[in-house]
């Protein structure tokens, strides 16, 4: 398996980067066609999702619902389609449902083939430093306000905060 | 863990210096005379940031009453940085499924265009 980066390329921002042993015209597909959307992207074990409605044009909007099949909590989110460049770019807005972070994300997709190899990187940009760090923490108690930006990298790589 | 106490943890953290030391204590236990060293800091200066690990349970005093070594509570810092791995987790599990459906379409693609 390919390991995923996380990383927090600017106080207000989340990136991740991940390899895809595939084309990126088919990395595309599964991020813009329901019904490939709807067999990956699921979060936790346990949950499906019974709404993937997209609208994929400049402006058009898209709604997910996620379902708990235990104890039938949902969970929904949905925005609009900022920028469409097939096969290699997709900007959209994101909102929930149940606000869990203040304002609105913009979700950047960039997609970088090389060799039938698809590299992604998926940058979310939160409206401020409180969204964001509230997203990282999400599942945590808030109330954590200090600096830890580079803490993955400290964990990483031990040794580098020394030199 | 408490939300007070991980405030305290994400606080002494939020320091280079303190993430340094934290660093070399990954290596294996110091003194203060040893951690001391790489830094172009005072003693008393590298004391004061021990207090600060200390107090956040980050860091602990060896059995040695002479060396008095520090060293490094990992399962503390482990528990500081959870939220980055649930987070994590939650995606390589959807990425794990992208791939597996990656795989299905490229078959298909060679089935349909061969």
């Amino acid at each position: 398996m390919e390991a995923l980066k996380l990383t927090t390329p600017s106080d207000r921002e989340i990136a991740m980067t991940r390899v895809f042993d595939a084309p990126r015209k088919l990395v595309f597909d599964a991020h813009t066609k329901p019904d490939l959307v709807r067999q990956w992207l699921l979060g936790p074990p346990g949950w499906s999702m019974p709404v993937c409605e997209m609208d994929v044009r400049v402006g058009g909007k898209y709604r997910w619902v996620w379902r708990h099949d235990r104890d039938g909590t949902t969970m929904g989110m949905g925005g609009v389609y900022r920028e469409i460049v097939k096969p290699e770019r997709l900007v959209v807005t994101e909102r929930f449902d149940e606000a869990w972070y203040p304002g609105e994300a913009l979700n950047t997709l960039v997609l970088v083939e090389q060799g039938g190899r698809t590299t992604l990187t998926q940058t979310m940009r939160y409206e401020s430093r409180e969204a964001r760090d509230a997203v990282l923490k999400s599942g945590m108690e808030s109330g954590v306000k200090a600096s830890y930006d580079r803490l993955a990298d400290l964990l990483a790589s031990p040794s580098q905060a020394t030199r | 863990m408490n939300t007070a106490s991980l405030d305290a943890t994400f606080a002494a953290l939020a320091d280079p210096t303190r993430r340094a030391i934290l660093a070399r204590l990954a290596s294996g236990q110091a003194s203060v005379t040893e951690l001391a060293e790489p830094f172009a800091m005072s003693q008393p200066a590298i004391s004061k940031h021990l207090k600060v690990l200390e107090r956040a349970g980050l860091v602990s005093r060896g059995r040695d009453a002479q060396r008095r070594p520090r060293r490094l509570e990992a399962k503390r810092l482990g528990e500081a940085t959870r939220w980055l791995e649930r987070y994590r987790r939650l995606w390589e599990g959807n990425y794990r499924r992208l791939d597996a459906l990656l795989e299905q379409l490229k078959t298909k693609e060679t089935k349909w265009k061969p």
